[in-house]
């Protein structure tokens, strides 16, 4: 069944039980897309769209979101939306906030705040996209670019991408008696574009949608580069049952896999709370297929590697402090 | 009517440009084409234009940034060359299947290996089926008329296409000429506030670059055939209203002393100029040789092209670049393809001369006129010849 | 299944395929891709819209009396509603 039975006091704490039936009703990604039967990333992005409300335009790169949305002649967005090809979406997204900026200032647009938000996958962003998320970025463009991590080239037919978490089985680096799967550790992008000096960065969950959903908002009304990276459950590359998909994003939250943090103008905090002692990553991974061939010492690896990324986090959560008060100490 | 300034002809195309009031412009730099967006920089810097003006990082998201730009409903233009075309090449085709208007100038320059940053055709050459309208300027008054000319055409609804002017790398974009430059009104007047189709704004909510799977493909694909052939109308009515209002007159050939030419040469670009003192010199001594400077290429003139070789004999096509293992240089192919219906074709000689920046001179082309016109009927000939290659 | 509309000629495709009905991808029903049919237990919901939330597609429905329901034209099936409902008033039941 579901996570409460493991954590419940952690859980409850975080989750109002009633506050979905706050949430606002408008459905901005209609139903009747072709994405998979209970694809993590396609109800991220009903909840982004929700958080972003009207005033927004989406700038989307290649992927399984655009493929599943966008079939000529239907579509499935309700705001407005373009999608160029696979790795320029923050690039498109420059030229959208450029010519919003633009025809706002000469008049030609009515006098209203309209969002750039460019989104990808994690194919379209930590791989071949890096370069324009990067110039974006760092162009201080007032764009938020949202990262839908479903850790490989999903739409292609799960190739590994450098999202691909340790140990993971994909179609170009599948597990096999000569190798273990994917043998590098997932690149962490969101501290790239911690370096990258931007104002604020945050990892989310779908599974966490409230906590997603007031990172989107608080990003929106940044005006300058913004970034989140969420990470989406695919069932059918992750190889677990459809309706473990909330769940699965749940363990990845609760055993550190993907802890839930934002770094807003450099002082790091977590959002979720967590337990204690994490949950060891054999919750996680005994769910998934593409975890099922590792190795008892494999999974060791894993697990070490992921007490000390999460300690590193929480070194940083602990004694970072935000670009401000550090300005300010130099008096 | 307009200024007249003398400039270096790669400031004049910014200036030019500016004159139109694009809201975007996103531009990398690249030999020999810089000097555009730098000047563009420039009068952005000094106030005298409103856009935004994006370093980009890369000529792909300099591409992706127009499209991005125009999209939301901005005049937006570019300029690159050579390399920087063929990293944007995958969003070349895209901007012309999703029918935004980008302008970009091309400072023609070789592609690489080895690399090479001086002029030839080779880098157009390979966007020929990209869908783009494409023009030939030969001298910088021409340069600077193009570059308005295209936005107002690539801006029409009945064209609604990308469009790129090519001027010849260094011979063009680095010499100083004199030139008529529009004044603001003038062009103010014949270049309206851009009203695009449809636009990114949540009051009008649309989805630009969809999905076609293959029971759409074709058609989509036939429709923007269709689109860049009647472009040619526009085009045409464009060209007349420049002639009414500052005199100059285009045409998508321009013949030069073909009154009973029975040899022809055509160029593309500023080699015309050369071929036009070559020209003279010849019809001084008598010989009844002439000149057609194609200056639009896509979509391709056959009406023009079966017009202007009317009663010549022997057609020499001059080609700027190479086809490997092709039948002939890429205009030469093709225009042996349009007459090859014709049964009074003329006979036809390619000549692929004046690679990576290698001069061409008036000398070089009074050589390849009287080797052609001199030439025994009987001998065999090839399809295509290099001219000016040592060991050749 | 709802026909899909592809434009009858070339001339009928919109310039650069441009889509300018928002949403209109809900004229296809995939509610007939579903294997499972989520089912309501209104004695035991709690109406805490944890359901509503969850879904993909975004079909399930608050009714007036505050209870839910999928719509059906869209419902793959998926089984997510009924894993993350707190009480278990969700139960998926085979199509038939």
């Amino acid at each position: 069944m579901n996570t409460l039975k493991g954590y419940p006091v952690g859980l409850v704490e975080n989750f109002d039980l009633y506050a979905p039936k706050l949430v606002d009703r408008e459905e901005y990604f209609s139903p009747g897309h072709r994405a998979c039967q209970g694809c993590g990333e396609a109800l991220a992005i009903r909840l982004m769209c929700k958080a972003l409300g009207k005033d927004t335009v989406i700038i989307n790169a290649t992927g399984c979101m655009e493929v599943i949305s966008s079939m000529y002649p239907t579509t499935a967005w309700k705001l407005p939306w373009i999608h160029v090809a696979f790795p320029n979406a923050a690039a498109v997204g420059s030229g959208v906030e450029a010519a919003l900026k633009a025809l706002h200032r000469k008049g030609r647009i009515p006098d209203r705040y309209v969002k750039a938000v460019a989104i990808g996958g994690d194919g379209g962003t930590v791989d071949i996209g890096l370069q324009a998320l990067s110039g974006a970025m760092e162009r201080g463009h007032d764009l938020l670019y949202v990262c839908f991590d479903n850790e490989a080239y999903m739409n292609t037919g799960i190739q590994r991408s450098s999202a691909t978490p340790f140990g993971a089985s994909t179609t170009t680096a599948p597990a096999g008696p000569a190798s273990m799967g994917n043998k590098t550790w997932k690149k962490n992008v969101p501290e790239i574009m911690v370096a990258h000096n931007i104002p604020y960065v945050a990892t989310a969950c779908h599974s966490y949608p409230l906590d997603f959903m007031n990172k989107v908002r608080k990003a929106r009304s940044i005006k300058g580069p913004s970034y989140i990276h969420c990470l989406s459950v695919c069932p059918t590359g992750w190889r677990c049952p459809s309706e473990a998909c909330i769940k699965m994003g749940r363990l990845a939250v609760e055993t550190g896999v993907f802890p839930l943090y934002e770094v807003e103008n450099g002082q790091y905090r977590m959002t979720v709370s967590m337990p204690e002692n994490l949950r060891p990553i054999q919750d996680y991974i005994k769910h998934q297929g593409r975890f099922r061939h590792l190795a008892p010492e494999q999974i060791k690896l894993f697990q070490d590697r992921t007490n000390l990324e999460y300690k590193k986090l929480l070194n940083k959560v602990e004694h970072s402090k935000s670009w401000g008060e550090m300005s300010a100490e130099q008096g | 009517m307009g200024k007249r300034k003398g400039m270096e002809i790669a400031l004049a195309a910014a200036e030019a440009a500016a004159l139109c009031r694009p809201d975007v412009i996103a531009a990398y730099p690249i030999t020999p084409n810089t000097h555009i967006p730098e000047h563009l920089s420039d009068i952005v810097a000094e106030g005298r234009l409103d856009a935004e003006f994006i370093c980009v990082e890369s000529e792909h998201s300099a591409l992706s940034a127009c499209m991005g730009a125009s999209g939301a409903g901005a005049r937006v233009f570019t300029a690159t060359s050579s390399q920087g075309l063929l990293y944007m090449a995958e969003i070349m085709a895209i901007a012309s299947s999703m029918r935004l208007p980008v302008v970009m100038a091309l400072g023609n320059r070789a592609l690489s290996g080895p690399l090479n940053i001086w002029n030839d055709h080779s880098d157009i050459m390979s966007q020929r089926d990209t869908g783009w309208i494409s023009l030939f300027a030969s001298h910088g008054q021409e340069v600077i008329d193009m570059v308005i000319q295209s936005f107002r055409i690539a801006e029409d609804r009945d064209v609604m296409l990308p469009i790129n002017i090519n001027l010849d790398g260094f011979q063009l974009t680095h010499v100083v000429e004199v030139m008529d430059f529009p004044l603001q009104e003038e062009v103010d007047a014949f270049l309206p506030v851009y009203k695009p189709y449809a636009s990114l704004h949540p009051d009008h909510p649309c989805s630009m670059g969809t999905l076609g799977l293959p029971e759409i493909f074709a058609e989509a694909t036939r429709a923007r055939e269709a689109a860049v052939v009647n472009s040619r109308k526009t085009i045409l009515k464009v060209w007349d209203e420049w002639e009414k209002r500052f005199g100059r007159r285009y045409e998508p050939i321009e013949s030069y002393k073909m009154k009973g030419a029975e040899v022809a040469v055509l160029t593309m670009g500023s080699m015309g100029e050369t071929a036009e003192v070559a020209i003279d010199a010849l019809r001084e001594k008598g010989v009844p040789v002439g000149l057609l400077k194609l200056k639009l290429w896509r979509p391709f003139p056959y009406e023009d092209l079966q017009k202007a070789v009317k009663g010549v004999k022997s057609l020499i096509v001059m080609d700027r670049a190479v086809s490997f293992g092709g039948p002939g240089g890429p205009v030469a192919s093709e225009i042996r393809s349009a007459l090859y219906d014709d049964p009074n074709r003329p006979d036809l000689t390619n000549y692929i001369f004046g690679l990576g920046g290698r001069d061409v001179t008036v000398e070089d082309f009074i050589t390849m006129i009287d080797k052609v016109r001199l030439a025994d009927k009987k001998r065999p000939k090839e399809h295509y010849e290099f001219y000016g290659v040592r060991g050749e | 299944m709802a026909n899909k509309r592809w434009p009858e000629n070339w001339q009928d495709v919109t310039p650069g395929c441009i889509v300018s009905e928002p949403g209109s991808a809900s004229q296809y029903h995939t509610g007939d891709w579903r294997a499972q049919r989520p089912i309501w237990d209104n004695t035991k919901c709690i109406k805490c819209g944890v359901c509503y939330i969850f879904c993909p597609e975004g079909c399930i429905i608050e009714k007036e009396d505050g209870f839910f329901e999928a719509d059906l034209d869209y419902c793959k099936g998926c089984g997510i509603c009924a894993h993350e409902c707190w009480p278990l008033a969700i139960k998926m039941v085979e199509e038939g």
